[in-house]
């Protein structure tokens, strides 16, 4: 008997990305750039994160149109960004065949309380989080993979880095609770036990855990892999950099080498100029505030 | 024994996890030289594109082969099968090492929604073994020479060829160690011991 859209099968997926670039794109020709150098899935999206930001407004799922034609134009899987906590978007994303939902807090969050019921979809759901305890509490309702939020659209990786950094101290301190203890620390970050109890045996996340936010050079690719990440997001430093194909390629490379300096070289070697990047302490939205 | 992960993409992690258990020694691969120093080689699962691009830009791809064809015993496990066939049914235009005569039809049971979980009878293991598909490639054709070692809906699930084995499932996804037992002591260990 066949049985889809158990845990194992939504968990195991998020395992194949790893080692992997995920890619935003907003048009089928920039999936197929992304494809032939060398993502591992690529991200739908109507506009990339900086311009989001820059454009304001609110920021809804990508048209269908579009999420079908970057599907029938690549081979590799397709994720989609929904609103956070609209179960309706996500319906519509898992019915139309998407690989894999992203419920980001880079669109316009839909509902100020409430996350999606992740663990109700057959399609998996990766989640963005800001420590352990946000980490704990996606898991806890079905998010079969974890990112750190960053900070999108800054080309700017230091929240990213805080938010891998963080989640890694909180993973160590957990590593030294007792039965007892753990259910304290629990309440003390917001986060499930049953949870915690996993991650202190593994000593790691229960799924896999991949950096986004901000991560704009070959250089902070492997600088996020070192922390530990299983692999990267990258979103605007992609198709806001003066050669995307380049970027792409150089940051796929650093991610299969970051710990082999005198490779990164030859591969930083090959860039031009990365996007602009912006001073988070200067920012009027913080992304990562959302859906705590 | 020393056994090499092909470290290009994947869950390398979980083939590693699995060596280990079994009492070997895993290598991470990610220079061709590196070839030299194995006795056998586990191919993860991941993007099969993804893989072929590094391996072919850092000189893996050939190097691979030509191990492959001068007995080097490999296992793949779903992007691994589709890399190790002699062609891909709906993306002919995707180069393969074609050192398994079989063609492979990839994401061929749908999208992600559609990848699933089952049990197996596995020609030579006494029980049944819990096997995950996931966008699982589907062996289309394969050559007399193939031998066929479990199948499922009635298409072949794993494969020998010799010293190569592939499977469009991930065993390394569980804790059962059989399929990589099974690999290792008909091909590497027995002609050691």
């Amino acid at each position: 008997m066949e049985q889809k859209g158990t845990w194992t099968v939504k968990k195991g997926f998020a395992e194949m990305f790893k080692n992997g670039v995920i890619m935003d794109v907003t048009t089928p020709e920039q999936a197929r750039i992304a494809q032939e150098a060398g993502a591992v899935a690529v991200m739908a999206l109507e506009r990339i994160p900086a311009d989001i930001r820059k454009e304001g407004g609110v920021a809804r799922m990508a048209s269908i149109k579009l999420i079908k034609e970057i599907i029938s134009s690549v081979s590799i899987p397709v994720m989609a960004k929904v609103r956070i906590g609209h179960v309706a978007e996500a319906r519509i994303l898992e019915s139309l065949g998407v690989d894999f939902v992203d419920e980001s807090e880079v669109l316009t969050p839909a509902d100020d309380r409430y996350h999606v019921d992740k663990h109700t979809f057959k399609v998996p759901f990766v989640c963005g989080a800001r420590n352990l305890g946000e980490a704990a509490r996606r898991i806890a309702e079905g998010a079969a993979m974890i990112r750190t939020k960053g900070e999108a659209g800054t080309g700017n990786v230091v929240e990213a880095v805080r938010h891998m950094r963080t989640v890694n101290e909180e993973i160590r301190r957990l590593r030294n609770t007792n039965d007892a203890e753990l259910v304290n620390y629990g309440k003390e970050i917001g986060a499930p036990v049953e949870i915690l109890g996993q991650v202190r045996d593994l000593g790691r996340l229960p799924v896999v855990n991949f950096a986004a936010g901000g991560i704009a050079t070959p250089a902070d690719a492997a600088l996020m892999m070192l922390l530990g990440c299983d692999g990267v997001f990258v979103g605007s430093g992609i198709f806001k950099s003066k050669a995307p194909e380049t970027m792409a390629r150089a940051i796929v490379s650093a991610v299969m080498y970051f710990d082999k300096p005198e490779k990164l070289v030859e591969i930083c070697e090959d860039v031009s100029e990365a996007m602009p990047g912006l001073d988070v302490g200067s920012l009027e939205t913080r992304l990562q505030d959302r859906g705590a | 024994m020393q056994i090499g992960v092909l470290a290009v993409q994947g869950d390398i992690r979980e083939h590693a996890y699995s060596l280990e258990t079994l009492d070997h020694t895993p290598v991470f691969i990610r220079e061709p030289e590196q070839l030299n120093d194995i006795q056998a080689l586990v191919m993860p699962g991941g993007e099969s594109t993804a893989m072929t691009v590094l391996m072919r830009r850092y000189c893996l791809w050939d190097a691979l082969k030509e191990s492959i064809s001068n007995g080097l015993p490999v296992y793949g496990t779903c992007a691994g099968l589709v890399l190790l066939s002699r062609r891909v049914y709906n993306y002919p235009e995707q180069p393969t090492l074609r050192v398994l005569n079989v063609e492979v039809e990839r994401n061929a049971y749908g999208s992600q929604a559609d990848s699933f979980e089952t049990s197996l009878k596995i020609k030579g293991l006494d029980d049944e073994l819990f096997a995950f598909f996931i966008r699982a490639p589907i062996i289309r054709t394969w050559d007399n020479g193939v031998e066929i070692l479990a199948e499922h809906g009635g298409t072949p699930v794993l494969v020998r060829q010799g010293n190569t084995f592939a499977s469009s499932f991930h065993p390394e996804l569980t804790h059962d160690l059989r399929i990589h037992k099974m690999f290792l002591e008909s091909t590497v260990v027995r002609k050691t011991s």
